[in-house]
């Protein structure tokens, strides 16, 4: 191991102990007795102090030695944690984290020694002496001496090993058994040995351990059983494990067409392996979120202290896992956002104690997993966002137009903060207001194809929603051909596809000066050629003549803005591995990445929304696009909807919100698989149940006889709505997928059979709208084994 | 830094356009012969494209537009040099492989003044073999090219 290794991993080390440390100081503030904690603490102050001097790492060692010597006299219970000194200590914290940061650009640890800050701890520590232990002796030369010497480098490292043991062993209060190195040293032949057999040395596990708790005896058994693995190492595993998967996917063609039992044996065997390393490496990259919350309650304390107001933070599910480079990626904007809620949230404690509030705000984390995503929720119980004065400043700003302002939706209003140039308007601090506004927040949680939204009760507290995808590393994409090259677009901003058949190419799409456009839905959608954004103009006529003149529309969304994009060809959807492109291509902004397809060539990924910018699609400001949206909203002052048309039973209309619509499929009878009674199929890797509305809707005393029936061979491919409710997903068969349309649905009238909400005149026709909670009830009741089993035990497996 | 402490050092040779080059061996990963490779649009055009090296995806640079050198022939299958560059690992399309040489340190000199331009910066200087000229190739700096993909940001 080279010197650099070792400063390397001491950086590393001290990096993980420092942000503990910030969590402890935080913690034993309230709770300022906890032993354990100021064992914890003391240790790692150190630990550092110890290698820095090792490594020669002078200043920092000073500074580092000062702020143990404080820590030695609240250690011993000679004085007592205050704000006041946790704000020391945490100078202190924040001086090394500096000082670490010099050594790892520069090699050595700067030219500032903090005098002022040394001065302060040390201030601090001999006021604590002169109170509480004047008489007391050997101690305060020991901890004036600027550096200490080898030998008390020895004495308190002993005095750390028999710490523990002492403290559990000794009932007495803390003042009087500090422990002294005279009295420790004959002590260390007795104690030192079962210490040393039962526990490894501290520092190594504690560095092991990074961010989780230290104390807790079990934890720490745990932790021995864990190593330290370098990103770039997962990293490659990740990549071997692709080719693996491909290299299996070739052996499988070939173990099939060449009929040797004891080949497909072992290509089959092969093939689950594989798919199990795959899992396993995926999840090696998983990291709990509870790793950057872990400096919230600093933050918090910082933010609250610096303001004056009293703030308690909560953390529900700190456990929920997430890979690592989104973990990364929402670092800031949560930063940004619990920032937020201390600053603007949540009031002075004589304000809530008006409102009849407790003093202390409370302040909560809670992130969970649903439907594929993780949801990170955080709230505060302060005074909420006042619609009003949110409308009165929009105006102001000339944002929206009073007009517009009076027709918003709550939410609609209450997003308004995310605009930019909004946010941190309403008083600058300096706590909020560095240049990362809310518009930041949205941006970048968006950049990782995730959601930001805001809701808030005046007078009661506001809660930021953020949703974001579990992994960036493996996307869903649809992969398209262009030129002969394929394609992938990222899933989020794909919204449908469009295909326009050769006769209609000429009336569909029209020319506005010259500038292609395409009526969706009676709105015109602006057109993008890929071959000629991307420069493959030679191809475009032979692209056209194979598809017998037909245009393939991919309708997208780049920041708020739809276009649409023409393809040669639309092929599937894979989920497909991201890699980053190299520096060489870094400017080309068209690209966020390159992928390796089945056949082992490397694909392009579309950047979207650099497409868009490059195509001129997107060049308005975001302001002038909300002002279109809110006109769009004046014209008619009812919420339109869009709903999902189609044929049902007996050659009934029916529609669902597309909103609850997760895709729509096509699947041959063939792959329609009985479970039980239940029609299932297999879908991405799942078995989907599937609902057919004409058993649904059939009277109840035939229900039985026609669910049970399997379907008819000779039949056409199925259509199926496949829909996400409450987490679970499923199928709904119908006869006949008509049209999506937009439309206020306000002629309604009741519904006049089960499972259906109510009767509306979409598009001047009566249609019924469907209740999916009611069909699932039926279905659940009529079906056994329910849905949810029948998937659970598929897992098992 | 390599060639200053030792004696000798070890190239891998290749040719471009009738000239020899060498890089050091030791920043060589693999030699392999020309593989599929995906274009990319709006690209500058010295990067020829992507390649799937065993599940890594490599920038396959021209050298000979790199090196401001005649193009290619068409029909003339390129080689991949791939090296180990700071930013991970880049294949050099070369015409034709060479073989390994070892040179002494004495036969090194630096490229004559009337060498200029961009080029310059990319060849360290020349080995003076028995009976040709090898120019030894700077791969942070042919790899490098922030100012191509400048020039092509420019440009459009």
């Amino acid at each position: 191991m080279s010197d650099s290794d070792i400063v390397q991993d001491f950086l590393v080390e001290s990096y993980e102990n420092l942000d503990r440390l910030d969590r402890e100081l935080v913690g034993l503030e309230k709770n300022p007795h906890d032993r354990d904690a100021l064992a914890s603490v003391f240790r790692t102050i150190h630990t550092i102090k110890g290698t820095c001097g090792f490594l020669g790492f002078n200043k920092l060692e000073k500074v580092a030695h000062v702020g143990e010597n404080l820590l030695t006299r609240l250690r011993d219970g000679q004085l007592t944690l205050n704000p006041e000194l946790t704000t020391a200590l945490l100078g202190m914290v924040d001086a090394v984290r500096q000082m670490l940061k010099e050594i790892q650009s520069t090699g050595h640890d700067g030219e500032v020694d903090y005098p002022e800050l040394r001065e302060t701890l040390t201030r601090l520590q001999q006021a604590g002496v002169s109170v509480v232990m004047q008489a007391e002796s050997p101690a305060p030369q020991e901890v004036l001496l600027p550096l200490p010497t080898p030998e008390k480098e020895i004495a308190a490292a002993v005095s750390e090993a028999v710490a523990l043991p002492a403290t559990a062993a000794l009932e007495k209060p803390a003042g009087k058994k500090r422990p002294k190195p005279v009295k420790l040293q004959p002590a260390e032949g007795i104690i030192s040995g079962p210490a040393r057999a039962d526990e490894p040395p501290i520092s190594r596990q504690e560095e092991v351990l990074g961010s989780q708790q230290v104390l807790d005896s079990r934890s720490r058994d745990k932790a021995a059983e864990t190593i330290r693995v370098g990103v770039n190492v997962l990293d490659k595993l990740m990549t071997l494990v692709g080719e693996l998967v491909l290299a299996r996917n070739q052996l499988l063609q070939i173990s099939n067409a060449v009929e040797d039992a004891s080949l497909q044996a072992v290509s089959q065997r092969m093939n689950l392996i594989a798919t199990e390393l795959q899992e396993e490496v995926m999840k090696t990259r998983m990291q709990p979120i509870g790793n950057i919350w872990s400096q919230f309650p600093r933050t918090v304390r910082d933010v609250a202290l610096g303001c004056g107001k009293e703030v308690g933070i909560e953390m529900e599910g700190k456990e929920t896992e997430l890979d690592k480079t989104i973990i990364e990626a929402i670092k800031d904007p949560l930063t940004h956002l619990v920032r937020n809620s201390v600053d603007h949230g949540i009031e002075l404690p004589e304000v809530r104690l008006k409102a009849g509030k407790e003093r202390s705000g409370r302040l909560i984390l809670r992130a969970f997993h649903e439907g594929g995503q993780v949801n990170i929720e955080i709230s505060d119980d302060g005074a909420g966002l006042s619609q009003d004065r949110l409308r009165k400043k929009a105006i102001e700003r000339a944002v929206i137009t009073a007009e517009q302002a009076a027709r918003m939706t709550e939410r609609e209003i209450f997003n308004l903060i995310f605009l930019p140039g909004f946010s941190t308007a309403e008083k600058v601090t300096n706590v909020s207001g560095r240049g990362v506004g809310m518009d930041v927040v949205k941006t970048n949680v968006e950049k990782i194809g995730g959601t930001v939204d805001l809701q808030s009760t005046f007078g009661q507290g506001t809660t930021v929603r953020v949703k974001i995808p579990l992994t960036l590393a493996i996307i869903p994409a649809l992969v398209v051909t262009c030129g002969g090259d394929r394609y992938a677009i990222p899933q989020v901003s794909l919204l449908e596809l469009v295909r326009l058949e050769s006769d209609k190419v000429a009336k569909g799409i029209e020319l506005v000066h010259g500038a292609p456009v395409y009526r969706l839905r009676g709105r015109l959608l602006p057109l993008v050629y890929l071959s000629r954004e991307l420069k493959l103009a030679a191809d475009a006529n032979r692209a056209s003549e194979e598809n017998d003149g037909a245009v393939n529309i991919v309708v997208l969304q780049a920041d708020e803005r739809q276009f649409g994009l023409v393809v040669d060809q639309i092929n599937d959807t894979e989920e497909i591995v991201v890699k980053p492109l190299r520096k060489q291509l870094k400017s080309v902004k068209t690209f966020a990445g390159s992928s390796i397809m089945g056949d082992g060539k490397v694909a392009l990924i579309l950047d979207v929304l650099g497409l868009a910018q490059r195509a001129s699609v997107v060049t308005e400001t975001r302001e002038r696009v909300l002002t279109e949206k809110t006109t769009e909203a004046a014209a008619d002052a009812a919420e339109k909807q869009t709903f999902l048309l189609f044929a049902g039973p007996g050659d009934s209309r029916m529609a669902i919100p597309l909103s609850t619509l997760a895709r729509l499929e096509e699947f041959p009878v063939t792959q329609v698989e009985m479970s039980g009674s239940q029609w299932v199929t297999q879908y991405r890797g799942q078995i989907l149940p599937l609902i057919r509305l004409s058993v649904v809707m059939e009277e109840r005393r035939h229900r039985l006889r026609a669910l049970q029936a399997p379907p008819s061979p000779n039949s056409g491919p199925i259509q199926v709505l496949v829909l996400n409710h409450e987490g679970r997903s499923f199928g709904l068969v119908v006869e006949q997928i008509l049209d999506i349309v937009e439309d206020r649905a306000d002629v309604k009238s009741a519904a006049t059979r089960p499972s259906v909400l109510y009767s509306v005149v979409i598009g001047n026709r009566v249609t019924e709208l469907l209740d999916i909670p009611a069909i699932l009830r039926s279905s659940d009741a009529s079906a056994a084994p329910p849905a949810v089993a029948i998937k659970s035990a598929e897992v098992g497996n | 830094m390599a060639q200053t402490s030792v004696q000798t050092s070890q190239f891998c040779t290749f040719y471009l356009d009738k000239l020899l080059f060498g890089v050091e061996l030791k920043g060589v990963q693999e030699v392999i012969r020309s593989l599929d490779m995906t274009k990319v649009p709006l690209a500058p055009a010295v990067v020829s494209g992507l390649i799937n090296l065993r599940g890594q995806i490599v920038t396959a640079v021209d050298l000979r537009r790199r090196l401001e050198l005649e193009p290619r022939p068409p029909g003339m299958l390129a080689m991949n040099v791939v090296v180990r560059s700071e930013d991970g690992a880049v294949s050099l399309l070369v015409d034709e492989i060479g073989d390994v040489v070892e040179v002494e340190e004495d036969s090194f000199e630096l490229p004559p003044e009337t060498l200029r331009g961009s080029v310059r910066t990319m060849i360290r200087g020349v080995h003076k073999l028995n009976d040709r000229l090898m120019h030894v190739l700077d791969i942070e700096k042919a790899c490098q090219m922030t100012d191509v993909v400048e020039t092509a940001a420019k440009g459009r």
